[in-house]
């Protein structure tokens, strides 16, 4: 069961193999058994759980089930959950109660999924290790000493050990795709707009994006069916026609163009990452894909550019953190100004106060041009040769990080080390395209390593038909870490 | 030592807020006057998550400004985010247009002293305001009221073209009476919803570059708005008169005292670390949308005043004042319309006898209670000679305790003229034979004791006798 695809589970629940009560239950139990280990939840809330799959059983017993009825799911503490703690990874939002849901838990409920408990993430989704979370860094299930990756952390973690079947998270540079290739399962991150960040607690703007993390293509397909959609209340959410992103999944890929961007494969790339990534492109070739190589020269630029943008959006996002309506608020203070410097130096992590430095550095008067202006032109020259690169292939391969997950501690002290670990993930966000990830192998220490797929705009169906044919022919997307079997 | 002559420069940043039920990024409403709080959204609120909507009421009404000054409304504009901490500003930022505003140019014409001039728009652009902070009744502690965050404020931005305090308070008056006019903003001044800043200079006359300016925060009446000018000014003259030299400030008019104070300094002055909103595409609007807007605009003050002038044949000042607001243009017009070939004696009615008594009463004209229909009734009379002007002021007086209408009272009260010539005859029989001394005046040449004679025989008739008629029977029977 707990091994068991999205569409087998389903097709448990609408036959009364198994009701959604015994599912949650046994998801619970997993979850709560492991997570003193793995530190994947910040909130499990077993009352509530279990309130949903009844609901869910009733609609089965009802007749109205759809694909995700009485399927548990974890949402990354990004995402307001009604009544929930929505702590953000936070010291500042550690006593935050969302009132509302967040647009994707929204659809998700409406689908009949049953909300299992919020995951652990990096502080405002700032980290690539989850070692930024006030509430304690989440474990890597494949190895206790490795990091999950980040800031999705949470999520990778707790599908990864079968603590879920499913889970959400959020990707501003690689924050879904770093973290599930670190725990070996697949994560999407869509084309910026279709899934509304309403209710998504904003890191940067113009970069976040949720997305479904599971154990594989097809169940990536049936959860983005239900998360993406316009949502009037997000004025970057896309009003564009619906699609069933299951539909392409079993055409043959004869005749795909895989672009490798030659940027991908050079120094800096751990040999390990390499030969899984290698063989997996031959694996796409023995599928009767053609391969061909790609450049995107501004690859390197890419680090520099998102550490001006994110952190320049981040530091206005932030600001309404300031103790006054909600959240935490130091409890000693003199005055207005010493209220908000104690909350805020008490607030929030160093990590967090680091990039609120930087974005108010690159915002501030006589440097805006030099660093804000730039970046932004940067960043669309980064957009262009992505389009350039789409002129000559379908869909664009390589490693989803440049390492196995590293160990815990290892980057922590050394953050310019720490963001070089997204240099694969982050043009991705930086040009708004669609980015996936699926495990393709294992490296060092028997680590997972991860396979990235980029699309062109609106090409979710594309991938994840080309990512399930890998998964029809390997079975790497099946190996579970032994120690939660 | 010459007397230098100083020239006064002003410029005026005018905040309106736009008549919209909802706020500018939120469905929660703009009515004012709730308790505390109870107006705030989630999204006014800033709660983790929430992004912000733009309201379309919002943009039309900023469309149909940019259309009504003459100004250019731009395809496409930005909303940036001006960032600064402040408990009643919920994100830390305020959403604001700063380099792309939707309107660019226009002006608005003013006239001092018969002298009719335009005053330059340098700009308009949406944004939304913060909530208030209030320091009263909290004892030590200070309360924050959101309700008016997130409320869109047009923010008007003028050239500094103006060189008196009456030039700036006439461009207020034009600029409150215009979006009164195209009804994008109440324009209640107490409630705030029409309040200026003042940017005011000096220099030497001749003189072509500004002088160091000084921002006068805050002025939500026209005669605050003078009064601040005018202390301002001389307060810059006299500093610079003893040597001294006017910093950049934004002061505050304390009307009481009368007179500005500094709250903060240029060199105090935050870096907003302006950019553009992430949660917001640019504004990019269609030339059917502004065609839409341009065709449902009204006719404009300007253009209905010079109507008045060339189709009514009003004098250029009653014009004016007839079209001060677009209700009482309605109103005159209703008028004139009823009467026609009538148009001066409408004018003076409007801007006389009734513009008095709702001023009395403190009513708005369309809360008259002698409508435009009843007034008709009225002047009716007066035009056809049925009554003097004199009983139809009382007349007007019963209209206006609702005793009906103008031929109602005329014919209750026995009002009605005394046209009747045997009648008069004998009235003037009457007076002539009681009044031997002034007959006798009279023919000696005395044109004083004609009047006499006539008055005479209006006081006989309890005023009800046709004047010119007695004047033209007592001429005839002295002659």
């Amino acid at each position: 069961m707990i091994n068991a695809t999205l569409a087998e589970l389903s097709q448990a629940l609408r036959a009364r193999r198994v009701s959604s009560v015994e599912l949650t239950e046994l998801f619970l139990q997993r979850a709560q058994g492991a997570n003193p280990a793995l530190n994947a939840f910040i909130t499990l809330d077993p009352a509530r759980s279990l309130a949903d799959a009844a609901a869910a059983d009733r609609r089965i017993g009802a007749g109205q089930a759809g694909p995700l009825t009485g399927i548990p799911i974890a949402h990354k503490d990004i995402f307001c959950a009604k009544d929930w703690l929505t702590s953000c990874g936070s010291r500042m939002l550690s006593n935050f109660v969302a009132p509302y849901d967040a647009h994707v838990i929204e659809r998700l409920r409406e689908a009949g999924a049953v909300s299992l408990g919020k995951t652990n993430m990096d502080e405002f989704a700032m980290g690539s290790s989850t070692e930024t979370s006030f509430y304690g860094p989440t474990r890597n299930p494949w190895d206790s000493a490795a990091v999950p990756g980040g800031s999705s952390g949470g999520s990778a973690c707790a599908v990864a050990a079968r603590l879920a079947p499913c889970a959400t998270g959020t990707d501003t540079g690689g924050s879904i795709r770093q973290p599930a290739a670190h725990c070996g399962i697949s994560g999407l991150k869509p084309t910026y707009g279709l899934v509304s960040r309403y209710g998504m607690v904003a890191f940067a703007s113009s970069l976040d994006q949720g997305g479904p993390m599971a154990k594989s293509a097809e169940d990536l397909a049936i959860l983005l069916n239900a998360m993406a959609g316009f949502d009037a209340r997000d004025s970057t959410s896309l009003d564009r026609a619906g699609e069933d992103y299951t539909r392409a999944l079993d055409s043959p890929l004869a005749g795909l163009r895989i672009g490798l961007p030659r940027e991908y494969f050079g120094a800096g790339l751990d040999a390990d990452v390499r030969r899984a990534v290698d063989a997996a492109v031959a694996q796409y070739r023995a599928l009767g894909c053609e391969v061909v190589e790609v450049a995107l020269p501004n690859t390197a630029l890419s680090i520099p550019v998102y550490y001006v943008l994110a952190p320049a959006e981040a530091s206005s996002n932030l600001a309404r953190y300031d103790g006054v309506r909600y959240g935490y608020r130091a409890p000693d203070y003199a005055d207005l100004r010493e209220m908000y410097m104690k909350t805020r130096a008490q607030g929030f992590g160093e990590e967090v106060k680091r990039r609120i430095l930087i974005g108010t550095y690159v915002l501030s008067h006589g440097y805006y041009d030099a660093y804000y202006l730039k970046a932004q032109k940067i960043r669309r020259l980064i957009a262009r040769d992505f389009a350039q690169a789409f002129e000559r292939c379908d869909l664009i391969m390589g490693p989803t990080a440049p390492s196995v997950a590293f160990d815990l501690g290892a980057k922590s002290s050394d953050p310019v080390q720490m963001y070089l670990s997204d240099i694969y993930t982050i043009s991705v966000n930086l040009a708004g395209l669609p980015g996936l990830t699926i495990p393709c192998g294992f490296g060092s220490h028997g680590r997972p390593v991860g396979l990235q797929m980029v699309g062109n705009y609106f090409q979710e169906a594309r991938m994840l038909n080309a990512a399930h044919q890998y998964q029809r022919a390997t079975d790497w997307h099946l190996r579970m870490p032994e120690q939660y079997q | 030592m010459t007397v230098m002559d100083w020239e006064i420069v002003i410029g005026l940043e005018t905040h309106a807020q736009l008549s919209t039920a909802s706020k500018l990024f939120s469905g929660a409403s703009t009515a004012f006057g709730a308790a505390p709080n109870t107006q705030a959204s989630a999204v006014d609120l800033a709660l983790p998550g929430v992004l912000p909507v733009v309201n379309r009421g919002a943009v039309e009404r900023a469309i149909r400004f940019g259309l009504a000054a003459g100004g250019r409304v731009h395809m496409r504009s930005v909303f940036a985010r001006k960032n600064y901490f402040y408990p009643d500003l919920p994100k830390g930022y305020q959403i604001s247009q700063y380099e792309q505003p939707i309107v660019t140019g226009g002006a608005i014409t003013i006239r001092v002293d018969d002298l009719e001039q335009q005053v330059r728009l340098t700009r308009a652009h949406l944004e939304e305001d913060a909530g208030k902070s209030l320091h009263e009744d909290f004892h030590g502690r200070s309360g924050i009221d959101l309700n008016r965050a997130g409320t869109p404020l047009l923010e008007i931005v003028s050239e500094p073209d103006m060189r008196s305090a009456a030039q700036a308070v006439a461009y207020a008056r034009a600029l409150h009476a215009l979006v009164r006019w195209i009804d994008i903003c109440d324009g209640n001044m107490q409630e705030g919803s029409f309040r200026c800043d003042a940017n005011v200079s000096v220099r030497a006359r001749g003189c072509n570059e500004l002088g160091t300016r000084c921002e006068i925060k805050n002025l939500n009446s026209f005669r605050f708005l003078e009064r601040a000018i005018v202390y301002e000014a001389r307060r810059q003259i006299e500093l610079i008169e003893d040597g001294g030299r006017v910093q950049q400030q934004t002061r505050l008019y304390d009307p009481e005292r009368d007179e500005t104070r500094v709250m903060r300094s240029k060199e105090d002055a935050q870096d907003y670390r302006y950019f553009p909103d992430p949660d917001l595409l640019p504004l990019v609007l269609s030339e059917a949308w502004i065609e839409e807007v341009r065709a449902r605009l009204p006719e404009l003050p300007q253009a209905r005043r010079q109507r008045f002038v060339r189709e009514l044949g009003l004098p250029e000042y009653d014009a004016g004042v007839l079209t001060a607001s677009r209700e009482i243009a309605d109103y005159f017009e209703a008028l004139a319309r009823a009467l026609p070939h009538q148009a001066k004696l409408c004018a003076n009615w409007v801007m006389g006898e009734l513009s008095a008594r709702l001023n009395r009463e403190e009513l708005d004209i369309v809360r008259s209670p002698v409508d435009s229909a009843a007034l008709a009734g009225l002047l009716a009379r007066v035009a056809d000679g049925t009554m003097s002007g004199k009983l139809a002021r009382e007349v007007f007086e019963a209209m206006w305790a609702g005793e009906g209408s103008a031929d109602r009272i005329i014919e209750a009260r026995g009002l009605r003229q005394i046209s009747d010539s045997a009648e008069l005859e004998r009235i003037v029989s009457g007076v002539l034979e009681s009044n031997a001394a002034q007959v006798a005046e009279v023919r000696a040449g005395k044109e004083k004791a004609f009047n006499f004679l006539v008055g005479q025989a209006m006081k006989a008739s309890k005023g009800q006798a046709n004047p010119a008629q007695v004047s033209e029977i007592l001429k005839r029977r002295l002659r």
